[in-house]
């Protein structure tokens, strides 16, 4: 590099240097992580699911922010400014998610029809609980 | 350009080009926007275990392929802020067009995903599932327009080696919108 690019470059970029990085590497580490959470699932097993789905998009979202935005060089203030932007979504959650989740809580109940469902949805459940019937041993069929 | 730069090149602050932080703090909201539906997304999830038929549709391959599209785009950007760090604006500008034609393939295969959904009756009134579907993915695909649009624009002037710091400011959005994709993924498409 000349020195009035280099010196354009430090000039415009606020000096974050990204020359060390092999980034083609790193997308195809991100592109394996892909193959295995669409894998994962297909092993049927829930435990296997959830970390293959939930763990590697953690680590995909990790990768993508240390390598690609460079947030591992940069300025500490920026990595406070995120943290609190993502404990106020566990806030959120924590505050909010028992009275979503539960059924009934101190003075209060879920009604029966809180549950909504489309009524395609209905018709495959119906259709899934009475074919889950019929596999019952000893149930005779037609 | 010459004789006047602009604030967000030649002043800084807390050590960081004042451009840089601004983009840092569209993306601290942006988490708190994104953070909102994803956390009440998970919560109405766990308490609606009968969501699982509903999610039942959703096209896990086409979730896959756009994933692929968005990290992929995401190595463009990267390797265009590299670019412009080296000084060569035209090669950056290059980069930048090609994160462009990333978003672009990303909503064409988003608008055969959802003309499918909706023909077979899966619109954004079909249920909660579908209203947090239609909510967190559209919310999504508008922030991949906007940063499309303004991704040409930076590689309209990258490519006369003009305002470069720029590219890597757009490039920290389009990882951020990246990042959003990667969970919105397995809770849309994966989780049944």
């Amino acid at each position: 590099m000349s020195a009035h690019a280099e010196a354009h470059a430090t000039q415009h970029s606020g000096g974050h240097a990204t020359h060390h990085r092999n980034y083609v590497k790193i997308w195809a580490i991100l592109t394996g992580l892909l193959m295995v959470s669409v894998l994962g699932p297909m092993v049927g097993i829930r435990l296997v699911t959830l970390i293959a789905a939930f763990g590697v998009a953690l680590v995909k979202a990790y990768l993508v922010a240390k390598n690609f935005m460079h947030l591992d060089i940069e300025k500490p203030i920026v990595g406070w400014l995120l943290a609190v932007a993502l404990i106020l979504m566990v806030v959120l959650y924590a505050g909010v998610a028992p009275d979503v989740e539960k059924s009934k809580g101190q003075g209060w109940e879920k009604t029966a029809g809180y549950h909504y469902m489309s009524r395609q949805a209905q018709g495959e459940a119906k259709g899934a609980g009475e074919k889950a019937k019929h596999n019952e041993p000893g149930t005779s069929h037609p | 350009m010459s004789g006047t730069r602009t604030i967000a090149t030649t002043r800084s602050a807390m050590g960081i080009p004042t451009g840089r932080l601004a983009i840092w703090w569209v993306l601290v909201s942006e988490i708190v926007i994104f953070g909102g539906v994803l956390v009440s997304y998970v919560m109405h999830r766990l308490g609606h275990p009968e969501w699982a038929v509903e999610a039942a549709h959703t096209n896990m391959w086409a979730g896959a392929f756009n994933t692929l599209v968005l990290l992929t785009s995401s190595l463009s950007a990267v390797l265009g802020h590299q670019a412009a760090e080296q000084g060569n604006g035209p090669k950056a500008a290059r980069c930048l067009y090609l994160t462009f034609l990333g978003g672009l393939t990303f909503l064409i295969v988003k608008s055969f995903e959802w003309t499918r959904e909706i023909r077979e009756g899966f619109t954004i009134q079909a249920g909660g599932f579908w209203s947090f579907y239609y909510t967190a993915a559209g919310l999504h695909a508008f922030h991949v327009m906007a940063g499309m649009t303004i991704m040409l624009w930076v590689a309209s002037s990258a490519r006369k080696n003009q305002d470069l710091h720029r590219v890597e400011n757009v490039g920290i959005y389009w990882h951020f919108v990246d990042i959003v994709w990667i969970f919105l993924f397995p809770l849309l498409y994966i989780a049944k």
